[in-house]
């Protein structure tokens, strides 16, 4: 019973990082029509710059300042980069966030160098947060939690109950009315793709410490969370919501079983099992948990 | 290392003065390892290192008008790629190959250079293995042909579980492995020699997760803390060993971890000082080991090595390139079949004891260390813990050495000589 209740804490709490993650990817896509691979290079990013930041001032500074930084070059690149290349139509898009992934990785190489950096978990976060029959289960869990569900919250909360909210979404599809209400529609993307890249960025701050910032970072988390805007649904949040904790736990129970089917146990098979849900979820309902659009 | 090569030099100058002026002038070895990619940082470490004994080496003088060149080819962990690099490797005509990492390259291109040189006789070449440590390849695939410097992970375990078997402490043991070849091996290695060593000793877990495909491994410490281990062994490397000792720091395990590459390449830095006192390492050197004939070897390397790899970490390296020059001083030749002729059944004076290269098998014959990573002198930890490895304030000390007819395993291997 201690045993099932601690995995099931580590399988929320992991997925909770895991939406922090994907949530930015849907947002853009789903409000832009651009499917971001470049968006765990943000991730990392997020990361480095926290890192960064904590070194000189403190990780509370960080926590704001991170996010923002690369909210920013989340800006410059769509106004120097995606705009321009929007004309093009969507595969170029796609090719120009494949290509920028590149870049991202090699400039962290060329500033920060191929090994760990010494990211630490702020001391006032370190340590357990309570005890479950011998169990710890640590502060910093918790912290990531309580981050996520705000985010969610603060999201769902700007786009429906605010003016900006209202305008980002008319100006998804009808993009010529909104503009000729005397909304800039290109300054709203802007806005919209480095929103999407903050939000990847405040999951790099939160995550790069809980596990390890390194160059290798991005790669690590990329394929998991296509698969998580895929299941939940492109361009749902909630759909990415609930297809993160989906995942999350599934991966984390799987660990725990010793079943095994052919010498093979479910433990060994778990990392791949979200990736096998995708593709009989892309069979049998294309159009993912919660997702309302063409695929 | 001075006196090695004075030595080694007094040795070999008559001859060299007579007939080194008469080869070409350099020995070109094609590193074939990993030079972009996610495993670029521990390819270039090799290279940085491997360049740095070249260069001690040609300064010694040792080779007379002969240089030693590494050249180095990206084989990006593959073994396709491997395979391209070598024939590049063979037009080139450069005649030894050295590579280390992964065991599925380190198979295919011992196949290749069988077939080649079984194919074209006079135009060998000769592969010198720094690091993968499939036992196979100096036992049932073993191959005139082919040296290992690196313990192989039979070796390794043994030296371990021997060192295990006196720890009175150990009751419970989770073994904890990568889903590939080498995590097999160890896996395998463990049981039977705990077995037969502390058939006390528990096995209460036995799990393998895909290579470098997980994130969080709080499912897997949480498993482990139910299992009620004591001990964890892990022949995790890169990041899945640092996020594994980091889960386990963080659900409060308490556990010792028995491991292969903690040591190496990132790790120390990213498990930060989680892992104090609890980390250990099986491995032929570290930098704060006693008797340290390398340590100023080691210190002139820090102090040129590239931003990002600071440390010294391939004794074995070091071992390689001063056997690999006195077997073409003995053999008065730089053709890898005289070359391959000398070094078997070569021994050395090492930097911690004499070695062997076996001549039954091709395998390096060393005494071994069991280290723990504490905090470094520096940060409040013991005083012998002086130099941290990268900058981690981690720093290993030595918990036994285990001289070299302990891993001295038998081996299996028929070698055809040609």
């Amino acid at each position: 019973m201690e045993f099932f209740l601690v995995q099931t804490l580590n399988g929320i709490s992991y997925g909770l990082l895991l939406f922090m993650l994907s949530s930015g990817l849907t947002l853009v896509f789903s409000l832009m029509g651009v499917l971001n691979f470049a968006h765990a290079s943000f991730y990392m990013l997020g990361a480095y710059f926290a890192y960064q930041v904590s070194v000189k001032i403190g990780f509370w500074p960080a926590l704001v300042i991170a996010p923002l930084l690369v909210g920013a070059v989340g800006m410059l690149v769509e106004r120097f980069g995606l705009r321009k290349v929007h004309k093009y139509g969507h595969v170029a898009e796609l090719l120009f966030t494949f290509g920028l992934a590149y870049l991202i990785e090699e400039a962290v190489h060329l500033v920060w160098g191929r090994l760990a950096v010494e990211y630490r978990v702020p001391p006032e976060l370190d340590g357990p947060l309570f005890q479950i029959m011998g169990s710890q289960y640590p502060i910093y869990r918790g912290f990531m939690m309580l981050v996520s569900v705000a985010m969610l919250v603060s999201i769902w909360l700007a786009l429906t109950r605010t003016r900006v909210g209202l305008v980002i979404q008319a100006g998804l599809t009808h993009p010529q009315t909104v503009e000729a209400l005397g909304h800039n529609v290109p300054r709203v993307f802007m806005l919209v793709f480095g929103g999407g890249a903050a939000l990847a960025g405040l999951a790099g701050v939160i995550g790069g410490n809980a596990f390890v910032t390194d160059p290798g970072m991005a790669a690590a988390v990329g394929p998991i969370i296509f698969v998580i805007v895929v299941v939940g649904g492109m361009g749902s949040l909630a759909g990415a919501f609930i297809a993160s904790l989906l995942i999350g736990c599934m991966q984390t129970f799987a660990v725990s079983l010793d079943w095994s089917l052919g010498g093979i146990s479910v433990a060994q098979a778990a990392p791949v099992l979200p990736y096998l849900l995708m593709v009989l979820l892309l069979i049998f309902r294309p159009t993912g948990l919660m997702g309302t659009r063409e695929g | 290392m001075k006196g090695t090569f004075i030595r080694a030099g007094a040795l070999g100058a008559a001859a060299a003065l007579i007939s080194f002026g008469a080869w070409a002038q350099t020995i070109k070895v094609a590193y074939i390892d990993p030079l972009s990619g996610a495993f670029a940082q521990t390819g270039e470490q090799g290279l940085a290192e491997f360049r740095f004994a070249v260069d001690r080496i040609n300064a010694s003088g040792v080779l007379g008008k002969q240089k030693l060149e590494v050249v180095p080819f990206d084989n990006k962990v593959s073994p396709q790629e491997s395979l391209n690099q070598l024939k590049r490797v063979i037009d080139q005509g450069i005649r030894y190959i050295t590579q280390g990492n992964s065991s599925a390259v380190a198979g295919a291109l011992l196949e290749a250079v069988n077939r080649h040189n079984e194919r074209n006789p006079g135009k060998e070449i000769l592969y010198l293995n720094y690091a993968a440590v499939d036992p196979a390849y100096t036992n049932e695939k073993c191959s005139f042909w082919h040296f290992r410097f690196d313990a192989n992970s039979d070796m390794k375990m043994e030296s371990l579980t021997t060192y295990m078997a006196g720890q009175k402490n150990i009751k419970k043991v989770y073994l904890l492995n990568q889903d590939y070849s080498f995590g097999h091996a160890v896996k395998k290695a463990a049981r039977e020699m705990l077995a037969r060593k502390r058939p006390d000793i528990q096995i209460v877990g036995d799990d393998l997760h895909p290579l470098g495909k997980v994130t969080d491994f709080a499912p897997y410490v949480a498993k482990i803390k139910a299992a009620g281990a004591d001990t964890v062994i892990t022949g995790n490397w890169g990041q899945d060993m640092s996020l594994l000792v980091k889960a386990g720091k963080d659900a409060g395990l308490n556990v010792d971890w028995y491991t292969y590459y903690a040591g190496g390449l990132g790790t120390p830095a990213a498990m930060g000082e989680a892992a104090a006192g609890k980390v250990k390492i099986i491995a032929e050197y570290h930098s704060n080991v006693a008797n340290n004939k390398a340590a100023k070897w080691d210190a002139d390397y820090r102090k040129q090595a590239p931003k990002g790899n600071p440390d010294f970490y391939f004794l074995r390296g070091k071992i390689m390139w001063e056997m690999f020059a006195k077997a073409i001083i003995q053999a008065k030749s730089a053709e890898p079949k005289a070359v391959a002729l000398a070094l078997e059944g070569m021994k050395h004076e090492g930097d911690l004891g004499e070695v062997e290269m076996r001549k039954s098998d091709h395998q390096l014959i060393q005494p071994l260390y069991v280290l723990t990573l504490v905090k470094s002198a520096a940060k409040g930890g013991p005083k012998e813990a002086k130099i941290d490895m990268e900058n981690s304030g981690l720093a290993p000390i030595t918990d036994a050495r285990l001289e070299a007819y302990t891993s001295a395993t038998a081996t299996s291997c028929q070698m055809k000589r040609p």
